[in-house]
């Protein structure tokens, strides 16, 4: 990793379209290298997916989302692996992250309705083996997902020259 | 009635760019690479505290040479970052903008008839505020073909018995040069020699593509005779809040002072809680401005040489500085039919002094979409030439 690996990092983070040939341009290399590298960390994992970042919520579809924090007790050999291997299948499981603090794991789910959410987190998480306690927080509002603001800002006016 | 106005007022020339401020405020769509300030809102971590200073009733005048606390972490930031030494309590002074600490400079060391240095194309303030202090500005004409830096021959073929100082403005505006130690050590030496006072305005120091910055007070000899001047505004978008600074050895400090006191009392206090809590939180923000105007730098001058508009690669800074001379245009007329025909603001290398001419100065301090945008206009507009 160099600074121009991580450059191209972070300008697919911000846009996953951006073409080799625009990178190229702005890292100063040639294309054929950018993609040679983005392929490079395609391979070894440090770029995972390339995604579109949505505001569901303005689609009216009525989805929701909740984190789930799940107190649990780590398994000899496994530590939290295991389990966390087992709670990560799930579809509706968008994002899974061992953390610190009073709860062990940070869960981020999605469904259709309240309902949905309440007995997956009832049916499903509660009961498996080492769960020790769940907490649900319903989100109402996103402002800001993925470094990208959901709340509309006025532009701000520049004068057209300046020394 | 009397001619109330100056004979100093009288002889400083009016704004290079009035007409084609004017010309771009009836244009729609204006793309404008005509500004020299960042394009990015001041980072949000250094705005919220300063709110909150507010609310809480900081609104106050500060100690005239600015507030103790960001004096001391100024000078242990110019010690960290360019190895200089500057006693926080004696050898600082929090002005309002770079704009303030070069008047305050000048007006601190020039005696009338004294005859200043100016390494040109230069930013505009320089001349004017020689004159306003009663001095004659000397241009020191830099050459593309030594990448726009400051040669001891050219100093030498300038001064004269009556030569006090020198201005320099490295990262350069409006060329995007940088002078390394080993450029600065040559410079020394005229310096020394013939006992010049250094003023260098280094507003542009975090700007460096190619390598760290050199800060020409860190060499042996020059910092008894160096004003260092520098300010938040480009590095961490802060234009707005006007907070520059002037370090130099206590004597030429206190003489500066006294200026500083009876003209602007103290910098706003907003401005100099903004650029405390600047220099405390916000190093990442910082950094990822910086990575976007590396970005930008080399995808629009590639674009520019591409399209028919030869310019050397700005090693600091946030501008490209191509020539023109190949269009058969003069800088003025490419500049004022650029923006008249395709709506794109640049401002001309003269207004930079002669030794600017046939070039124009491209702000890259825009978003990579209207700088491709104006790359697109600007290769239509020379079609149209050919």
């Amino acid at each position: 990793m160099d600074e121009k690996d991580r450059s191209i990092l972070l300008l697919l983070e911000e846009n996953s379209r951006i073409s080799p040939g625009e990178i190229a341009l702005l890292v100063d290399l040639d294309e054929r290298e950018v993609v040679e590298r983005i392929s490079a960390m395609e391979e070894t994992g440090i770029i995972r997916n390339y995604t579109a970042l949505i505001d569901w919520g303005r689609t009216g579809d009525g989805q929701i989302a909740a984190i789930v924090e799940l107190k649990v007790s780590p398994e000899r050999d496994y530590g939290y692996d295991k389990i966390a291997g087992r709670i990560a299948r799930f579809r509706n499981v968008r994002s899974l992250r061992l953390v610190t603090g009073t709860y062990d794991l940070h869960l981020l789910v999605t469904g259709q309705s309240m309902h949905e959410i309440a007995s997956f987190v009832a049916e499903e998480i509660a009961p498996m083996d080492g769960i020790r306690e769940t907490a649900t927080v319903i989100i109402m509002k996103s402002y800001k997902e993925n470094g990208a603001l959901f709340v509309e800002r006025d532009e701000v006016e520049r004068l057209p020259y300046s020394f | 009635m009397r001619d109330f106005i100056s004979s100093r007022a009288r002889a400083i020339p009016p704004s290079g760019i009035r007409k084609f401020f004017d010309i771009a405020q009836d244009l729609e769509d204006v793309i404008s690479l005509g500004v020299g300030e960042p394009d990015f809102s001041t980072p949000w971590s250094i705005c919220e505290p300063s709110i909150y200073a507010i609310e809480q009733g900081r609104t106050s005048y500060t100690s005239n040479k600015g507030m103790p606390q960001l004096r001391q972490a100024l000078a242990e930031e110019l010690k960290s970052l360019y190895g200089l030494e500057y006693d926080p309590h004696d050898e600082v002074i929090i002005t309002t903008g770079v704009s303030e600490g070069l008047d305050i400079a000048v007006r601190a060391v020039v005696d009338a008839g004294d005859e200043v240095l100016v390494a040109e194309p230069s930013y505009v303030s320089y001349a004017p505020c020689v004159t306003l202090a009663g001095g004659t500005p000397v241009p020191v004409p830099c050459t593309a073909a030594d990448g726009y830096k400051v040669t001891p021959d050219l100093l030498l073929e300038r001064i004269t018995p009556k030569t006090k100082a020198l201005i320099l403005n490295f990262p350069n505006n409006p060329t995007g040069a940088t002078m390394t130690r080993s450029d600065y050590e040559g410079i020394a030496d005229v310096v020394t020699d013939h006992d010049l006072l250094l003023i260098s305005d280094e507003v542009y120091s975090e700007l460096t593509y190619e390598q760290k910055h050199c800060s020409p007070a860190s060499l042996e000899g020059l910092r008894e005779r160096t004003i260092t001047l520098n300010g938040f505004s480009k590095a961490y978008a802060m234009t707005g809040w006007r907070i520059g600074y002037f370090c130099a050895p206590c004597g030429i400090t206190a003489a500066a002072l006294k200026i500083h006191q009876y003209v602007m009392l103290c910098a706003p206090v907003m401005g100099q809680v903004a650029a405390l809590e600047a220099l405390r939180h916000a190093r990442e923000d910082k950094k990822a401005m910086f990575r976007e105007f590396w970005m930008r730098r080399n995808m629009f001058v590639r674009g520019l040489n591409r399209i028919g508009l030869p310019c050397h690669m700005p090693e600091g800074a946030f501008y490209a500085f191509p020539s023109t001379e190949g269009t058969g245009l003069s800088d003025s007329e490419f500049a004022e039919r650029l923006l008249k025909e395709q709506h794109v603001a640049v401002v001309p290398g003269s207004a930079f002094g002669e030794s600017g001419k046939d070039h124009v100065r491209c702000a890259y301090a825009a978003s990579r979409e209207d700088l491709m945008e104006a790359l697109r206009r600007m290769e239509t507009f020379m079609a149209t030439l050919s």
